[in-house]
């Protein structure tokens, strides 16, 4: 014993010390299990945890407002929010659509921003159309001053202020930003094309613009700066920089490319820049102190808009804000898919409880052939099942057609069974019964038909031998039937759509309108959102009340 | 010089065989989308196979995607990868695809074959150019059959769109599209509304609750359906006594299955259907269905079209052209919804309007709806 007396770490046989060489061999070990879950995980990842996240993203992104209308944005956080705004913001916004105008995104800002209020979508697609006809008259009166404001080259000459001029990098890497932002893309390389520093200098405005313009023909249009006449925001941009006393005393001091039909621009009469005229004349609704509000309330990137409007509510001036009585749809929408979904659980209990217990019990030959009755539907389309309910139930349909014939129904008065909650709950009661009775039926498999009879044995009557020994038994396979069936319904969409009418329909077929119709799709994944929370409180309130231990899919 | 002169020559060479593309350039495949059943076949037999017999190594599948056809062309743009060629839409629809940046903008003199005597497309289409990036196909319309032998006896049979909401003359069920559009001007319309008043009525709070009053009136009596099957269905079963649907789906109900069905025109609401070119098409994809596009939408082909189905083509050029069912044997122009016997009064729908008020008046109609 005393041999072993060095203090070192413990060996293996090879010379390794044994903690590490065991560790080697258990990561070996873990690293073989994982790589055999490793197709599921890689699923369940890519089909059902990535579009989850990207749901839950969805529900409040709203990027697309600050990215298109970045200086508009920037504007409007001064603006008190009780009159239109003031010239300086209807600047930036026409600057800011004529860009958007010519990536074509300004109609998709419009219809986000109709989502919210009504009117919007028009006001900028048509103002989109107006952009260029505002501009083209500074275009106009510049060419006139001097021809060169008409080529290509005069203006790239001018704006880069010549060969060899020092230049102004960021501002042109700020606005190759903001057209990512505005593409939604990532572009590298260079334009051709540097502002002159003295230019961005003198007439910033101008700078600006033109840098927009370059980056959006390099890169979108894929184009020759040097090679295309300027946008005609550009020549408003101008206009804007010779309003300005100063910017005239500074080009007496320059004397780069184009400084003398600049100095003769500035000395002439321009027409007077008014772009809050133009944008109002082009479209009187831009007047809306209320439209002028849902672009600032929703310039932020992140949004709880979605998530309020899903829960009936809106954001106001004043704050957030109930909705008007008569937008009020998804509070009962969502307390009625829980409310049928739950009178669809109880229903299957009442139904598959008694042929679980025959199936359970029956002798085996009995007990296949009831089995493969319960299958049957089962492989049968749910389309197919549940068209046939319609023509069970329509009031020209086979039972209305026998209560008649039979004379329980007077003619003139069928029952009406279809296109409201009855009809829903009958087709879907009857869709979802094989998700109950299968755990049920195994579960009551496993229950020794002995129990019972040492009940009866002992003194109790039929009924106390089944409700206070079997059916304790039992619930492991309710429970499980019941959390199949409950989380299936509330999520159900086919069926209620085809026999729901007005009354029967879920929250899920408003979820399907907004992604396949209203194209409203963080709305939509607000409402999703919901539905997958409500489902989880309630396994977690399942889990608390009965255990989830006491679930039992089978054995 | 020389060397100008040499570059100048190969430029012109790049410009030419820049304008005019080869067969070599165009892709070999396309993926058309459409609506399914029989107004896909009427596309397929009218445009697709007199295309595919003068193109030979061509192939074209169709997708019966177009009733989710935005949402999809959306998912497909975000994911990068566009698996559509040419996309069958209805105006509003398309509209919306050229706002969200999704369809491409044509050039409709330039792309499009002119008439026969030389009116250019752009003219020949007229006022149905909604968009810059729809190639209308048809006009088709919202308007509503009724069962014959339902009418009460020693009844004239419903011929105004307002017999709709006389439940006292003509008792009995409705089947009604489950949407705001139509529906409400309709309902205006019954209630006292002039037509040129019934937009300026709908875009105030109180025009809307009349709207929806009106339809309260029948609420109890209608059923609503989502799919144009629907009403066909209902009425043949006598499930209802009218209902609305598309003309087309009515004419096969009467014309084909025998059904003792009759049209009732009076405020159809026209409507328009036809086709888009998805962005951002890779050159020879774009090249080939341009190609296509250019065939399938000239003077006899949308003509051809209405051999097979009760839709009325979108070119005026065609309308002289249009003959009798391929099958049925019977003239057709009775039977389309631009005949000027069946169009005495209709209803003109607003897409501008709808673009920007659909999503709040949804969301009104919805929850009156649900109550």
């Amino acid at each position: 014993m005393s041999d072993t007396t060095h203090t070192g770490p413990v060996l293996a046989a090879d010379g390794t010390p044994l903690k590490r060489s065991l560790r080697r061999a258990l990561r070996a070990q873990k690293m073989r299990a994982l790589a055999l879950i490793a197709p599921l995980l890689i699923f369940v990842l890519v089909a059902f945890i990535a579009p989850i996240a990207d749901m839950l993203f969805r529900s409040v992104e709203n990027q697309i407002v600050g990215n298109t209308l970045p200086m508009t944005v920037e504007e409007l956080r001064d603006w008190d929010a009780t009159d239109t705004p003031d010239e300086q913001v209807f600047r930036a916004l026409f600057f800011d659509l004529f860009l958007a105008a010519e990536a074509k995104e300004h109609t998709k800002l419009g219809s986000r921003l109709n989502y919210e209020q009504s009117g919007i979508s028009s006001l900028f697609r048509t103002t989109g159309r107006d952009v260029d006809k505002i501009g083209k008259v500074f275009e106009k009166a510049l060419k006139e001053i001097d021809p060169g404001f008409g080529e290509a080259q005069f203006w790239y000459d001018m704006m880069s202020g010549g060969a060899g001029a020092e230049s102004n990098e960021r501002l042109m890497s700020n606005q190759i930003g903001r057209l990512e932002q505005l593409e939604v893309s990532s572009f590298s390389g260079d334009t051709g094309f540097m502002p002159g520093a003295a230019m961005s200098e003198i007439l910033p405005n101008t700078a600006r613009a033109y840098s927009a313009f370059a980056a959006f023909t390099h890169f979108v249009d894929a184009d020759v700066v040097a090679e295309k006449k300027p946008w005609e925001a550009v020549h408003a941009a101008l206009a804007i920089d010779l309003e300005d006393p100063a910017t005239a005393t500074a080009l007496a001091g320059y004397d780069g490319p184009g400084a003398d039909a600049l100095r003769r621009a500035a000395a002439a009469d321009l027409p007077p820049v008014g772009m809050k005229a133009a944008l109002i004349a082009s479209n009187k609704d831009w007047q809306r102190v209320d439209f002028w509000q849902v672009i600032r309330t929703y310039s932020p990137p992140y949004t709880t808009g979605y998530f309020l409007n899903a829960v009936d509510m809106e954001k106001t001036p004043q704050g957030i804000a109930l909705r008007s009585a008569d937008e009020r749809i998804y509070g009962i929408l969502f307390k009625r898919t829980m409310f049928m979904s739950l009178v669809i659980t109880i229903s299957c209990i009442l139904l598959g409880y008694p042929v679980a217990w025959l199936m359970a019990n029956l002798p085996a030959r009995k007990a296949n052939l009831l089995m493969i009755l319960v299958l049957l539907p089962f492989w049968t389309s749910l389309l197919v099942r549940t068209s046939a309910w319609k023509v069970m139930l329509q009031q020209q349909g086979v039972i209305n057609d026998v209560l008649v014939w039979l004379g329980l129904v007077a003619d003139e008065n069928r029952l009406i069974m279809i296109n409201n909650q009855f009809g829903t709950i009958v087709a879907m009661t009857h869709i979802l019964l094989p998700f109950m009775i299968l755990p049920m039926y195994s579960v009551m498999q496993t229950i020794p038909p002995s129990y019972l009879r040492a009940a009866k044995s002992l003194g109790a009557n039929n009924w106390t031998a089944f409700w206070r020994v079997y059916f304790p038994q039992s619930v492991p396979g309710i429970g499980a039937g019941s959390i199949l069936v409950f989380i299936l319904a509330i999520g159900y969409y086919i069926t209620p759509e085809i026999v729901g009418g007005t009354t029967g329909t879920f929250i899920s077929n408003r979820i399907a309108y907004h992604i396949s119709t209203s194209l409203n799709w963080g709305l939509a994944a607000a409402l999703g959102t919901i539905l997958l929370a409500a489902v989880l409180i309630l396994y977690w309130a399942y889990d608390r009340i009965v255990g989830i231990d006491n679930v039992k899919l089978g054995g | 010089m020389n060397l100008t002169k040499a570059l100048l020559a190969t430029t012109a060479l790049t410009v030419a065989a820049g304008t005019a593309v080869t067969a070599q350039d165009m892709a070999n495949s396309m993926t058309l989308v459409s609506w399914g059943g029989s107004y896909q076949v009427s596309q397929d037999k009218a445009y697709l196979q007199p295309y595919l017999a003068n193109n030979p190594g061509v192939s074209a599948t169709w997708d019966e995607s177009s009733a989710e056809a935005v949402a999809k062309l959306r998912a497909m743009n975000e994911a990068g990868n566009v698996t559509w060629d040419l996309v069958d839409v209805v105006a509003s629809d398309a509209m919306r695809l050229c706002d969200e940046g999704l369809a491409m903008e044509l050039d409709h003199d330039k792309d499009l074959a002119a008439a026969p005597d030389g009116t250019s497309a752009s003219e020949d289409f007229g006022d149905l150019l909604v968009s810059d990036c729809f190639v209308p196909q048809i006009v088709y319309s919202t308007t509503f059959g009724y069962r014959t032998d339902m009418v009460p006896a020693g009844t004239e049979p419903p011929s105004s769109i307002c017999d709709v909401f006389d439940l006292a003359k003509y008792p009995g069920k409705r089947s009604l599209q489950k949407r705001p559009i139509d529906n409400m001007e309709w309902a205006l319309y019954c209630d006292g509304v002039a037509k040129e008043d019934i937009y300026p009525t709908l875009s105030t709070e109180e025009g809307v609750n009349r709207a929806l009053a009106k339809l309260g009136t029948i609420k109890d009596q209608v059923v609503w359906w989502s799919a144009g099957a629907e009403t066909p269905q209902l009425l043949a079963d006598g499930e209802v006594f009218m209902g609305s649907t598309y003309n087309g789906r009515l004419f096969s109900a009467i014309a084909e299955q025998k059904q003792p069905i009759a049209m009732m025109w009076d405020m159809q609401s026209f409507d328009l259907d036809g086709w888009i070119v998805p962005a951002g098409l890779p050159a020879d994809r774009l090249a080939r269905v341009m190609d296509f596009l250019r065939f399938a939408t000239d003077t006899q082909r949308l003509a051809d079209q209405a051999a097979y189905i009760s839709y009325g083509p979108a070119r005026a050029s065609s309308a002289p052209l249009v003959g009798k069912h391929a099958e049925l044997g019977i003239e057709m122009a009775p039977h389309m919804p631009t005949d000027p016997a069946n169009a005495a009064n209709t209803h003109i729908y607003d897409y501008e309007w709808w673009a920007d008020n659909r999503d709040d008046l949804d969301a009104k109609f919805q929850a009156w709806l649900a109550q």
